[in-house]
């Protein structure tokens, strides 16, 4: 009984405490319809790949902010490590679980891009590459925070890992690249005609006020599940 | 004694006691060799019977070989300790606790040289691998590519091997980080063995060395924090 009378309270307190994001949702999901609708009205079909050129407005903005947001489990873990506060072992979670999903869609997003455009799937060019091993490394962490049931040792251990699986990022990227140069067999074309350049300015600034509402989306219902592991503890130990 | 001599003291005597350990059992040793033996037979299998082709892809075997009979290793260099209730003695003892975790990468490493001194000559056998010539360089990038892999193996087996999920977490975790280490092995073996126009070796070299300071002084640092426990 407890329990049931309680967390209705922290649930709406932490409503509360984070109303503003509403705001941030609603200015960012209205920044991406808009720069999408406005990227797919304005720009001129692109020589080579035609209409097929606006995924480019998903798929750079989706691996900008999904880099940003491993920066930010980098940079929360480390700070997590000096301070032992709990806040910033939250927000390396999240950022860590928003991060893998944008990784794995742009790997999606590219795939699809990448079939009618190079004609296959996939191919082992060095950014694909080192951003599936990013991927794989980050799904290992949320593996090990799901299965550390400590609440304290999922902190420790994950912001390890969070820290080395960071540090990998550009020795994976410089190693790939090295690999496939030795084998040499494509470059990928990344110049930008200019008359895409405002669309895709505007759709990643529309993606980072998305990714700054998701992460503190996730982080207020991490709060939540801390919430309910710390009353569940207790009501045990009663 | 001095400081350094004293750590390297402790580390020297956590690397015994988990070697001596093994040496009376030799049952690790044993099953993982076995394992890497059939894995090299498998690769054959799935990979043959064209002897060239066995040929060029022979460097990549014989590494995923380590790494997949290797990975076994890391774990059970903590669970001996954590079912019986060492583990905790161990940490009671004074000293830097790096020491720990250095004697068992040292032990580690030892244990998983001499696995790859028998999987190497027999891949050689297996595969029609020249062995005498390129010793000197193959023992070189055998021996650093180790490093890399034993360092974040005994790493990460400091979480893994307290953990109900032990088999599946640790490749899980430890496999994608070791993808430069792969790369890098896999790439100076070839060169070593098939000759390198292009002086590539070097390179190579030089990132499973950047690769192996990087991570050894991460993992020192981040193993502290991992058993505050």
């Amino acid at each position: 009984m407890a329990i049931a009378s309680t967390e209705p309270a922290a649930r709406s307190a932490t409503r509360r405490r984070f109303a503003w994001l509403n705001w941030v949702g609603g200015i960012g999901f209205a920044a991406f319809l808009a720069s999408q609708i406005f990227g797919i009205a304005t720009s001129p079909p692109e020589i080579g790949m035609g209409h097929l050129q606006k995924i480019m407005y998903v798929h750079l903005p989706v691996v900008w902010n999904g880099f940003i947001a491993i920066f930010i489990v980098l940079v929360m873990s480390t700070v997590y490590l000096f301070t032992r506060r709990e806040k910033h072992d939250l927000l390396a979670a999240s950022a860590a679980e928003i991060g893998t999903v944008l990784i794995g869609l742009t790997l999606v997003v590219g795939s699809i891009w990448a079939k009618p455009t190079w004609g296959v799937w996939w191919t082992w060019d060095p950014r694909l590459t080192s951003t599936a091993v990013l991927f794989v490394i980050f799904v290992g962490y949320l593996a090990l925070r799901a299965f550390t049931e400590d609440i304290d040792r999922r902190a420790r251990w994950s912001a390890a890992v969070g820290i080395l699986g960071a540090l990998n990022v550009p020795i994976v990227y410089m190693s790939v690249r090295w690999w496939r140069t030795i084998h040499q067999v494509q470059s990928s074309p990344s110049t930008v005609d200019p008359s895409y350049v405002l669309s895709l300015r505007a759709n990643a600034i529309a993606f980072l006020i998305l990714l700054i509402y998701f992460i503190g989306r996730r982080y207020q219902a991490a709060v939540l599940e801390r919430e309910r592991e710390r009353l569940a503890e207790e009501a045990a130990l009663r | 004694m001095s400081a350094l001599g004293r750590e390297a003291g402790r580390v020297a005597a956590v690397a015994w006691k988990d070697l001596t350990a093994e040496r009376r059992t030799k049952a690790n040793f044993n099953s993982v060799v076995f394992l890497a033996t059939l894995t090299l037979l498998l690769f054959g299998f799935a990979l043959g019977p064209d002897a060239e082709a066995l040929r060029a892809a022979a460097a990549g075997i014989v590494w995923l070989t380590v790494l997949f009979s290797g990975v076994l290793t890391f774990n059970r260099s903590y669970q001996l300790e954590l079912e019986g209730g060492a583990f905790e003695t161990l940490l009671l003892y004074p000293g830097e606790r790096r020491s720990i975790f250095i004697g068992k990468v040292v032990a580690n490493l030892a244990f998983v040289l001499l696995v790859e001194a028998i999987v190497v000559p027999l891949a050689a056998v297996l595969f029609g691998l020249p062995l005498l010539g390129p010793f000197p360089g193959l023992a070189g990038v055998l021996l650093l590519g180790t490093i890399g892999f034993v360092t974040l193996g005994t790493f990460y087996a400091a979480m893994a091997s307290r953990m109900r999920a032990r088999e599946v977490l640790l490749p899980l975790l430890l496999f994608p980080m070791l993808v430069p280490v792969l790369l890098a092995s896999v790439q100076s073996t070839k060169l070593v063995l098939d000759g390198d126009p292009m002086g590539n070796f070097t390179n190579w070299i030089a990132m499973l060395l950047l690769f192996d300071l990087i991570f050894f002084i991460a993992a020192v640092w981040a193993f502290d924090h991992v058993i505050e426990d």
